[in-house]
């Protein structure tokens, strides 16, 4: 014990460095451990009414919102569909909304799925019981099945809702309907 | 030749102007199917002669909700069976999209978990478009009014996929109590949320 006392007050470093640097270095360390932090706590947890505010509350951008989860096969098939427009568009903004927490309370599988697809799109994780009171909320026409895509244009007050899996094109054909 | 036109033109025109109808609508007659049964017969509504109703569940072996219900599938038919509203499970979903939903798979899978209803493979999906079934399990509660059979309740088995013990609502077990004590059906209708049927080449 006495040995490593005396071993880190010999090769402490820090005392070497000049005090600007070191607040530099602690301002940059500190930065990249907010971006960590961002990183593994992004897919915040929402309630319906928020993430109708959410897609209300803008109008400059068409809103995308894809309600997907992380079991539904045919959502991870068309996920890469809306990742390439999430790139190309800027007039577009998507949310995938997860439903993952139906089933299980855990919201940590949405995101290590999030990060080890390395998914850019916002994801959003719904944090709501009890589907049958709030299905109808997001369209009328909604079974509840997965995947089920909405498209909204807040400019034009045009909406399109599918609950289907959305191949090469749908998408674009989707928000050319909303213009 | 000419003629055949005509003829096309008048079918077109039909057709065109038919209502779409998405499946059934509560209160609708449901119409009898012949379906294959994992024990390889041909099961009909008709073969129950003396059932008062049906509980038809669309559902399938892969779908994680399909698995979170299938005790309680197995729970409504035990219960209910006996007075005379059997569970009737139809898997529609398409296998070259869903492997685990061949023929084959439903045999092994109805053996393993005991069932003691028929488990149908609805191999054209026709059954699962006209009742309009859209996901896994899909429930279609239908009560005996002569010689028809009427839709009584659509959708979900209760209000908690998550948690059997957690359930508030128990929607269909309602349902078949109401219809069994001549009550009318307070709720008729609920959603959830689940695994779409797979569709061939959609």
């Amino acid at each position: 014990m006495k040995s490593f006392l005396t071993l880190q007050t010999n090769t402490n470093p820090e005392s070497q460095i000049p005090l600007g640097l070191k607040m530099r270095i602690t301002l940059i360390f500190g930065l990249l451990f907010l971006c960590q932090l961002s990183w593994s706590q992004g897919s915040e947890l929402v309630k319906l009414d928020k993430l109708q505010q959410l897609i209300q509350g803008e109008k400059q951008q068409i809103q995308v919102v894809n309600f997907w989860a992380t079991w539904c096969a045919p959502c991870l098939k068309e996920l890469p569909l809306f990742e390439k427009l999430n790139g190309e568009r800027k007039d577009v903004h998507i949310r995938l909304v997860s439903m993952d927490m139906d089933l299980d309370p855990d919201p940590e599988k949405v995101r290590k799925f999030v990060v080890r697809k390395k998914i850019q799109s916002e994801v959003l994780i719904l944090n709501e019981r009890n589907p049958n009171q709030w299905i109808d909320k997001v369209d009328k026409n909604w079974s509840g099945a997965l995947p089920a895509t909405l498209v909204i244009n807040n400019k034009t007050g045009k909406r399109k809702f599918v609950e289907k899996e959305l191949h090469e094109g749908d998408l674009e054909k989707l928000i050319a309907e909303v213009q | 030749m000419k003629r055949m036109f005509f003829y096309i033109a008048i079918v077109f025109a039909f057709v065109a102007s038919a209502p779409i109808k998405n499946g059934y609508e509560v209160g609708d007659t449901a119409s009898d199917f012949a379906l294959k049964n994992v024990d390889g017969k041909t099961v009909s509504l008709s073969d129950w002669k003396d059932a008062k109703g049906f509980i038809v569940i669309f559902d399938c072996n892969t779908c994680p909700y399909s698995k979170a219900y299938n005790e309680r599938i197995i729970g409504l038919n035990k219960k209910y069976a006996s007075l005379g509203f059997p569970v009737v499970a139809i898997n529609a979903n398409d296998a070259s999209e869903s492997s685990g939903d061949s023929f084959k798979e439903m045999v092994s899978y109805a053996k393993r978990k005991g069932y003691t209803f028929p488990y149908l493979i609805d191999e054209t999906q026709a059954v699962a478009k006209a009742f309009g079934a859209t996901n896994t399990p899909h429930v279609f509660v239908l009560n005996r009014a002569g010689n028809d059979l009427k839709v009584a309740y659509i959708g979900t088995i209760d209000d908690n996929a998550r948690n059997a013990s957690a359930v508030s609502k128990k929607y269909v077990e309602d349902a078949v109590d109401s219809l069994l004590t001549g009550k009318t059906v307070a709720n008729t209708k609920t959603k959830a949320i689940g695994c779409g049927i797979k569709w061939k080449n959609s």
